[in-house]
């Protein structure tokens, strides 16, 4: 049995259709990813799969309990870190650490185990009032928070958005530690980069889901033959781009430009590159490279479009 | 021509040095990425030449006003936006663009016509009656560039404009930096996307209240004997 299961949930605000027709499964010890960017829907399916938000239909299954009869066993199953700092600002470190584990009878020495690497980190600032704690410091508590009675999933919805590069990484290395502990993680991002750190991922746009694989299979499924090339001026060639008549998609990556094939490669690139040199542009040398998640998210919503 | 000259720039918050002493200048129409880690000091940076915060020492030059004796003047003269706070969205978009622009005094039959150039620039011209809040995100940050230099300012500094924002629009919303400072719009931004530091003419990054690196993207590089600005970041930060 899956440890979440969704059938067929819908969710309408007013005139936004926020979730359509969501199904997918998330099985034990997974970290599960939903990437998508702001406004897709990823907080509204947190918040159905949490039980704090009903669906307009649909079912789901978590832990094999429905969330809408068992929603009690469900919240204390669970563990989750909302996209917004929900603790307690003017309570120290220790104070909400021990206030969430009486919430859930439990305490921080039974489960000292699993929060132990970001425990310690948080240690000398254990009596600081939380919220006087730096982003990332916050962050880290909030996650101890969450898993203080030891849950067998864990959700954490954008724990990294507004977090600078450094932290980012250092943020997924706990998670993975988590997983090893032997808890399923679903956790949401609007960085493409992230998406290679999950198992499995389902992307997200407008409400729906446009895949759900692996990363490998994603970039594996891409259709285009993908070029890059160094380039000083992206802004410039973009300029020109449309005059080019081969059917390709292009955009600036970085201080690269991406070009996206769907003729023939041995026709297309020589056709580039003498379009390239008709319109007076000094290029870099083009080369056939392997898509990343971002390269395949720009691929698949552009097909929807 | 510089639009921003920062000198010796200094904010103390009782015992913590949130900047500390920070020189460098932006030329005129400069894409400028300011960088660097939560808590380096990025905001309180720019809250001073914005004119929103007195420095404790040192001063800076934007747009050819002082940040201690003329703040007043530098909020005329510059645009400012971020993800946090952009548009309301209990107004619709038209409403929103004829509030910022008459804050900043644009007389109203020119405002108009302001306000339906930029929306037609965007693609937006059947739009302007919809609530702020109908519309998706990545609209949303661009209406607040298009916003936020309506009144032309000389300087316009965007904190994170990009957060959360879809690959495409991202890049969209990259396409309008450029052609602001293609109009000699100099552009401050901030930003959480290593790639998008590439598209900068120079980038700057930030620790512990410093002012460490500076340079072009390729400079940097090659300075740290890296391929990318992301491993510049990273192997900076961690050194």
């Amino acid at each position: 049995m899956s440890e979440i299961d969704i059938q067929h949930i819908n969710k309408r605000f007013g005139k936004v259709e926020a979730l359509k027709d969501i199904n997918l499964t998330v099985e034990a010890g997974e970290v599960f990813g939903l990437v998508g960017p702001d406004g897709a829907g990823k907080s509204t399916l947190f918040n159905i799969l949490t039980t704090l938000l009903l669906p307009d239909s649909g079912s789901a299954t978590i832990l094999g309990m429905d969330i809408i009869n068992d929603y009690l066993q469900i919240r204390r199953s669970i563990g989750y870190l909302p996209g917004v700092f929900s603790l307690y600002p003017d309570l120290s470190v220790q104070e909400n650490l021990d206030f969430f584990a009486a919430m859930y009878k439990s305490s921080i020495r039974d489960n000292m185990n699993i929060i132990k690497p970001i425990w310690d980190q948080l240690l000398p600032f254990k009596d600081r009032p939380a919220g006087k704690l730096s982003g990332g410091m916050k962050q880290k508590l909030a996650l101890c928070c969450a898993l203080i009675h030891k849950p067998s999933l864990l959700f954490l919805d954008e724990p990294t958005t507004g977090v600078d590069p450094v932290s980012r990484r250092e943020f997924w290395d706990i998670l993975k530690d988590i997983q090893h502990k032997g808890v399923t993680v679903v956790v949401s991002t609007p960085y493409m980069d992230e998406a290679t750190r999950c198992d499995r991922i389902a992307l997200i746009q407008n409400g729906n889901i446009i895949e759900i694989n692996t990363p490998n299979n994603i970039i594996a499924n891409f259709k285009g033959h993908l070029c890059t090339m160094p380039t000083s001026d992206i802004f410039g060639l973009m300029k020109i781009m449309d005059r080019f008549e081969l059917k390709c998609n292009y955009y600036p990556y970085g201080e690269h430009f991406h070009i996206v094939f769907y003729d023939d490669i041995k026709k297309a690139l020589p056709a580039f590159e003498q379009f390239l040199e008709k319109n007076g542009r000094v290029h870099g040398e083009i080369s056939s490279i392997q898509p990343n998640i971002e390269d395949c998210f720009i691929e698949l919503i552009q097909m929807k479009l | 021509m510089q639009s921003i000259v920062a000198k010796d720039l200094t904010k103390q918050f009782g015992d913590f040095t949130a900047v500390n002493h920070i020189n460098f200048s932006v030329e005129k129409g400069e894409i400028f990425g300011f960088l660097g880690a939560n808590g380096a000091g990025k905001t309180t940076a720019i809250k001073m030449m914005s004119g929103l915060l007195l420095p404790t020492s040192g001063d800076a030059i934007v747009g050819g006003y002082s940040i201690r004796t003329d703040s007043k003047q530098i909020k005329r003269h510059i645009g400012y936006m971020s993800q946090r706070f952009s548009l309301y969205n209990d107004l619709t978009i038209f409403e929103n663009m004829q509030l910022f622009g008459t804050v900043y005094g644009i007389p109203a039959k020119e405002l108009k016509d302001r306000i339906h150039q930029s929306l037609s620039k965007l693609k937006m011209d059947d739009q302007a009656n919809s609530l702020v809040a109908s519309i998706p995100l990545g609209w949303k940050q661009k209406l607040a560039f298009a916003t936020a230099i309506l009144h032309r300012p000389e300087i316009v500094f965007l904190d994170e404009p990009t957060s959360g924002v879809d690959p495409i629009v991202r890049r969209e919303f990259w396409k309008l930096i450029y052609q602001a400072a293609a109009s000699g719009i100099t552009i401050f931004v901030t930003t959480h996307y290593m790639d998008e530091a590439e598209y900068c003419h120079r980038i700057s990054i930030m620790a512990e209240g410093s002012l460490k690196l500076i340079g072009t993207p390729s400079e940097l590089k090659q300075q740290m004997g890296v391929d990318t600005i992301d491993d510049v970041f990273v192997k900076f930060v961690k050194r």
